[in-house]
């Protein structure tokens, strides 16, 4: 079989790349990168033929019929295997530049390379013991990445994540249990089968494990609390892995069980889906707004587009149980388009933060400014990113929320009132989320790379070199390309929403974008075209009418005191102090402002000002389950006195009752 | 299919009809302008000061801050091409119109976000406070009225099928149900709040302290300051046509013939004629609202828009 040594190739590629990490040569750290870059093209090719074919299964290491390791490629893994090898392969460019210098070099190489393997493997796991093998080692290769720090900040991160995410796994262990018990089958492919006999009680058990235990790897809210903290002190390179493929590995497990292993369920489960969506949408771009730290605001928002693929999953589930079979593949052809998509712009977004992070020497956007003249190719990428995250056309986010759109206000075909209700008020939800992102990456792009420098360190700043660029051009360019010429991207994945509900869509995707149902149409390379006339007339019409005319450069306008500072420009906390007013029901913000005066009330000497949010989820969720399970712990640890004498009256009393009641 | 094979066979005033909005709506803004001031009391400039000022605009110099980036000179052309995108979409005189392939109605709102997204940067760009408080407060008015604006579509666009304008338009939803007021309510409060007009904005005023769509403008000069200002002229134009093409159709021509192009023509122009009359009579009878009360009007232009779904979807009309 080709494909199967073409597997094992790209398996050995990231083991050799991560062995060569290990060399401890300056001169040849670049190396591992060479190989997880061969690795993931290489991988991009399985998965072009994934999308392609028939399925294909692959047996190995096998010992016993339960814990055997064996892998199998469907249209589903083959589209994710495609996004992995799109951003792999960009990270592995961009890692070449960034780690040269870098004090995390060697351990970095060894454990991206680990971890994109690790991702691939979790796609292509054919049963459970495979995808628990491999969610581990996916698990702990970036707890390693994101402690690589070794600061107090990431040790403490390091481990919250390591918490959190292992609850995601207690829950997901659970499930498969409940799904082992319940067919007697390891792999997927037989549980499906199996699983036509249980009852719906069951299945929901299993649909709300899987809602929380992937869930919390996706980071919905409230699960999503490791996520800005591991962001912010992960490198950059590295948290384009995490936010833009290791985050979807929740979404694909989530769909691999949901839709793939228990297939329908009744419309409330749909439902549920879209109101987590919502929620997490809403709510992830509304803490995030607030951020100052460029990589924080990153890292929400990435919780943002979370809940913005959950919305398109949860109206397809929702259309699905209603037998809606061909607008549920339109839901789910958005959700898995906003997933590629959603991976290539935070890509491009987490690497461009990288390189300015990297030039300023600091993440926080107030100690930046003026960095787009210093950095002009950076930022154009960090632009694309932004214009293609904030859904505005002709960049590919605007396609993929084109689509939910076009899904959700289909959803008044539903025979229930609740999910005629439910969808458009999804969809409002999504306005409002864009609306805030857009006023998010505003600030984000024109705090940080707009007006002047704010410290001396952005002053000086200098393009990153070439490598750091190609990896971020490898990104930026489908931004664009995907978002004009949808088509091709759609055909990758449309095998993989007809393997899961069955049905293909009325999308009609060749040239013209079209819903058969609708005739709501949209053509993004005419609107480019249209753009591209639009400015030429323009440009033309000016000549003609004003003549050529001279720029004069002068200071900004100052209001007649002479000479403007950077201190008097708009700050990033001033720019989203009205939102911080309005919201103020959700961000319950306490501010502290402290008057020392010469002579009241007249002179002051010195006013000190400090304003901070609630974070409410924090407070009021995980600090008092926190101290719960600090008390009970401790009331447990009685039992742990290291006394002998005790220890041995426990197994004496052990003994005894078992001599009771084994008996 | 046949649809949109049928829409490749239109006749020129479908493809030319966009025209009008890219160079009437300077008129319009003159219009409003000259009703305003006769509702005051005053005489004030003639209706066709907005061309005189974009002409003697392109024929001038620009000053440029030296903190400005490429991106503040590149800002007008692409504010002035979306908006000029977002004119071709939408139908104006006749739903014979074969743009409707290239974007629907999100399509639309999302393109003039585009214009207000680099609108937005380029107030930041020059690193002053005006700029930035522009920036800002244009942002978080957005923050507002997308939402609400979209859901009032949302309703046209369900009671319609589709999100396709020449479709909504064409399908004729039942008129004046009480959802269709509800959403029409909502819509016209945010024209009110996207056009910067009062109470939301003042776009007289070039007060620092109430300035939005003034203040991120500030910097800009010469032929940028014609094109922002020929943008925003745009907007205004395109969304009072989207209002029209949604809420009222009637009227507008459903084929080429002469006779019904010219009496679309008339009642285009009357039904303009209306809404600039409607904002006048706001501008002139609101007083400006204080920033942070925006939220209660909005708001419930918000609720409005909601309880025209519902309404929709309970009483299906």
């Amino acid at each position: 079989m080709e494909t199967e040594q073409l597997l094992f190739f790209c398996i050995v590629l990231f083991a050799v790349g991560a062995l060569s990490a290990l060399v401890p040569v300056k001169t040849f750290r670049f190396i591992p990168y060479l190989f997880s870059l061969a690795g993931s093209l290489t991988f991009l090719f399985l998965g072009l033929i994934l999308t392609g074919i028939t399925p294909v299964s692959y047996q190995a290491l096998s010992s016993s019929s339960i814990f055997e390791f064996s892998l199998r490629g469907d249209a589903l893994a083959g589209f994710f295997i495609i996004t992995i090898s799109l951003v792999a392969s960009a990270v592995s460019v961009y890692s070449i530049g960034f780690t040269r210098n870098s004090v995390y070099a060697s351990l970095s190489g060894f454990f991206i390379n680990v971890l994109i393997l690790s991702l691939y493997a979790v796609v292509l796991s054919a049963n459970l013991f495979t995808f628990l093998i491999s969610w581990e080692t996916m698990a702990i290769a970036s707890y390693f990445l994101v402690t690589l720090d070794r600061s107090e900040e990431a040790s403490r991160a390091g481990l919250f994540y390591a918490v959190m995410t292992h609850i995601g796994t207690a829950f997901i262990i659970a499930l498969f249990f409940i799904l082992y018990r319940a067919t007697n089958r390891m792999d997927f492919e037989g549980m499906k089968a199996g699983i036509t006999a249980m009852p719906t009680a069951v299945k929901t058990i299993i649909f709300i494990f899987a809602l929380i235990g992937f869930g919390t790897k996706a980071g919905i809210v409230p699960l999503h609390t490791w996520i800005p903290r591991a962001y912010t002190v992960v490198p950059p390179h590295v948290a384009a892995l995490m936010s833009g493929l290791m985050v979807k590995m929740g979404i694909y497990g989530f769909l691999r069980i949901s839709f793939d292993v228990l297939g329908q369920g009744p419309e409330w489960w749909g439902i549920t889906v879209i109101s987590v969506g919502a929620v997490s949408a809403l709510l992830g771009i509304l803490y995030g707004i607030i951020e100052n730290d460029l990589k924080r605001f990153l890292a929400y928002s990435s919780v943002e587009n979370v809940g913005i693929i959950l919305l398109g999953i949860g109206a397809s589930m929702m259309f699905k149980s209603n037998g809606l079979a061909a607008l549920s593949s339109l839901a789910l052809t958005a959700a898995l388009f906003h997933v590629l998509n959603h991976a290539l712009f935070k890509g491009v977004l987490f690497l461009g933060a990288g390189s300015i992070i990297h030039s300023s020497g600091t993440g926080n956007m107030e100690h930046m400014g003026g960095l787009l003249k210093r950095m002009p190719v950076t930022g154009l990428f960090f632009l694309s990113g932004a214009l293609s995250i904030c859904a505005l056309p002709p960049f590919n986010g605007f396609v993929s929320e084109w689509l939910t759109y076009q899904a959700l206000l289909l959803g008044y075909q539903s025979p229930s009132i609740t999910a005629k209700i439910v969808s458009p008020l999804g969809g409002a939800a999504l306005a409002l989320t864009g609306a805030i992102a857009a006023a998010g990456f505003v600030k984000a792009f024109g705090i940080t790379l707009l007006g002047a420098p704010r410290s001396d360190k952005s002053r000086d700043a200098e393009e990153v070199s070439f490598s750091m660029l190609a990896g971020m051009a490898i990104l930026a360019v489908p931004c664009l390309v995907f978002g004009l010429i949808p088509g091709p991207a759609l055909s990758l994945l449309m095998p993989a929403v007809y393997l899961l509900t069955g049905a293909s869509t009325t999308l009609e995707h060749h040239g013209v974008l079209g819903i058969g149902q609708t005739s709501a149409a949209l053509s993004p390379i005419g609107m480019l075209v249209t753009m591209i006339v639009m400015m030429i007339a323009v440009l033309v019409f000016i000549r003609i009418r004003g003549g050529k005319r001279k720029i004069v450069y002068a200071d900004s306008w100052d209001c007649g005191i002479s000479g403007l500072t950077p201190r008097m420009q708009y700050t990033a906390t001033a720019f989203t102090k009205p939102i911080r007013i309005i919201y103020k029901r959700i961000y319950l913000p306490s501010r502290d402002i402290k008057v020392q005066y010469f002579l009241k009330p007249f002179f002051v000497k010195s006013i000190r000002y400090g304003g901070e949010i609630t974070p409410f989820f924090e407070r009021y969720v995980y600090e008092p389950a926190t101290r719960f399970i600090q008390a009970v712990a401790s009331k447990a640890k009685l039992l742990q006195s290291g006394s002998l004498n005790l220890y041995l009256a426990y197994i004496l009393i052990t003994l005894i009752l078992l001599l009771i009641f084994a008996t | 299919m046949s649809f949109w094979k049928a829409s490749i066979e239109r006749d020129t005033m479908g493809y030319l009809q966009f025209l009008i909005i890219i160079l009437f709506s300077p008129l319009v803004n003159g219009m409003i302008k000259k009703l305003k001031t006769n509702m005051q009391g005053r005489v004030g400039p003639g209706v066709l000061q907005p061309y005189y000022d974009l002409l003697r605009l392109l024929k001038k110099d620009m000053v440029v801050s030296t903190t400005t980036s490429w991106l503040f000179k590149a800002t007008p052309y692409i504010v002035f091409t979306a908006t000029a995108t977002a004119a071709v979409i939408v139908p104006v005189l006749s739903t014979e119109s074969p743009y409707s392939m290239m974007g629907d109605v999100i399509t639309l709102i999302y393109l003039l976000a585009l214009g207000r997204f680099f609108m937005a940067l380029g107030g930041l760009d020059a690193g002053t406070g005006f700029g930035g408080e522009g920036s800002s407060r244009e942002m978080t008015v957005a923050i507002l009225v997308e939402p609400m604006m979209m859901l009032a579509l949302f309703t046209a666009a369900i009671s319609a099928g589709s999100t396709n304008i020449v479709l909504i338009a064409t399908v004729h939803p039942a008129a004046f149900s009480p959802s269709h007021l509800l959403a029409l309510t909502a819509f016209i409060v945010a024209i009110v709040a996207e056009t910067g007009r009062v109470p939301v904005d003042n776009p007289d005023t070039h007060l620092e302290l109430t300035m939005i769509h003034e203040g991120m403008i500030l910097e800009y000069s010469g032929r940028y300051l014609a094109l922002m200002e020929w943008a925003h002229y745009m907007k205004q134009m395109i969304l009072f046509t989207l209002a029209i093409d949604i809420f009222f159709p009637l009227g507008i021509a459903q084929s080429g013939n002469p006779a019904t192009l010219a009496a679309a023509v008339a009642v285009y122009a009357a039904k303009v004629t209306g809404m600039t009359l409607l904002m006048a009579l706001v501008e002139s009878s609101r007083a400006k609202m204080r920033f942070f009360q925006l939220p209660s009007l909005l708001g419930g232009a918000f609720v409005l828009a909601f309880l025209s779904l519902v309404t929709h979807i309970m009483m299906g009309k």
